[in-house]
């Protein structure tokens, strides 16, 4: 153990190697590392962002589902009650058209049935004055006995 | 034995145990410099600090590459035990960095013991007949500066942190009170003695007895056969245990400078 100028000249390259860790060593890495931590809080923390912003997009989409749903629900709703009422309104359409109908029908045939009578009268008419013609041959004159004739015509 | 000349066992050890030493004021004395110490710890530095250095210039914040992520275990083991340690002010400034270059340097220095000397003296026999020990941290001087600049570095920080009255405060009134303070400065003084001696001669013990053991080992094993085949698996054994010896000590030598140098700003 012998203490020489040794121990002086390693302190001063101890200290020379302390001085450029400090200066050209340490901080290089150091910022390499704390950017790299930067970098990773980052891309952690957007991830995290992401997974909000996820979870919040599939509640509005499932909202959205559901509103419509609820929109195709009403409107197959508004449609049958639609359609209800329109079957109910050609119902009544054509009740009424039926009953129109029947009606003009009904018309029709009294109308008809009127004619046929005053045909029918006429015809008795001739028929009655043509029997009593042939009846009374002679005596009967059309011109003396058109008074009586038209009389007889109105009673049947 | 490479100078071809038969030695005893006390001759060999002795060889191997004599420094490179080079007086360059008179015939020596304190003016020496032992050669071999500071060309192999400059060599060591250069190597060391030099290769994290190239990793660095190089480094990216993106996805490092195998060597980036070596340098950064290291960074992150350095760095977590100065977090743990150092809690007044930012320890990237000084504390950090500096306990990189002491365990880096201490590391390689240490681990130059696993370099078997009968093989390296070959070559180092052209350098310094004399002898060329290439562990630098099995001499003493070494030990001691690494020791005797963090202890100034101590006292640096002592009065940079408190200031000179808090510094004088610390050292008369801790940690007995004002009232006992002939002790308290006896205390201290002890404290501040024995601080450099332990963290100097924890270090330089440690790889000295290591080299001396490889040295008797390899005694043995230029006694013959059974001693060659003995002295190659304790050698071997040795070897292996010393791999936990060598980073444990630079381990160690790291920690107390972070200690020291973070006792040095605590406020008492």
């Amino acid at each position: 153990m012998n203490i020489n100028f040794t121990l002086f000249a390693q302190a001063i390259v101890f200290t020379a190697f302390i001085w450029f860790t400090i200066k050209f060593v340490w901080p290089p890495l150091l910022r390499a590392i704390e950017a790299r931590q930067k970098q990773i809080a980052d891309g952690l923390a957007a991830a995290e962002q992401g997974k909000k912003s996820l979870e919040v997009s599939s509640k509005q989409a499932d909202q959205a589902i559901q509103e419509a749903r609820a929109r195709a629900a009403e409107i197959i709703a508004q449609a049958e009650k639609r359609d209800a009422q329109m079957v109910e309104a050609a119902k009544v359409a054509a009740k009424a058209e039926g009953d129109r109908e029947k009606a003009a029908a009904k018309a029709d045939i009294q109308q008809e049935a009127q004619r046929a009578r005053e045909q029918l009268r006429e015809q008795v008419a001739a028929l009655a004055v043509a029997g009593a013609e042939k009846i009374l041959r002679r005596e009967v004159d059309a011109k003396a006995h058109a008074e009586l004739l038209d009389g007889i015509k109105k009673q049947l | 034995m490479a100078a071809g000349k038969e030695l005893d066992p006390t001759e060999y050890i002795g060889h191997h145990l004599t420094h490179d030493a080079v007086p360059f004021i008179g015939n020596g004395g304190f003016w020496t410099i032992h050669v071999d110490s500071l060309v192999v710890a400059v060599l060591l530095g250069f190597v060391g600090i030099g290769l994290i250095w190239w990793v660095v210039r190089g480094a990216t914040s993106g996805v490092p590459n195998k060597r980036q992520a070596f340098i950064e275990v290291l960074f992150a083991f350095v760095d977590d035990q100065a977090r743990g340690i150092f809690r007044h002010g930012d320890r990237n400034k000084f504390i950090a960095p500096a306990a990189l270059t002491v365990f880096v340097w201490v590391l390689l220095m240490n681990a130059m013991d696993f370099l078997p000397v009968d093989i390296i003296a070959l070559g180092t026999h052209h350098i310094s007949e004399h002898g060329f020990r290439i562990v630098p941290t099995a001499d003493v001087n070494t030990t001691f500066a690494l020791a005797l600049t963090v202890w100034f570095l101590m006292l640096y920080f002592s009065v940079a942190a408190k200031g000179w009255g808090g510094w004088m405060h610390e050292l008369f009134c801790t940690p007995f009170g004002g009232k006992l303070f002939p002790l308290n400065i006896l205390f201290n003084a002890i404290e501040y003695l024995s601080k450099p001696l332990s963290h100097s001669l924890r270090l330089y013990g440690n790889m000295y007895a290591g080299e001396l053991i490889f040295l008797l080992l390899w005694t043995w094993a230029a006694t013959g056969l059974v001693g060659t085949l003995f002295g190659s698996v304790f050698g071997l054994l040795w070897a292996i245990f010393h791999i936990l010896i060598v980073g444990l000590q630079a381990y160690i030598f790291m920690m107390l400078t972070i200690v020291y140098l973070s006792m040095a700003h605590e406020h008492h």
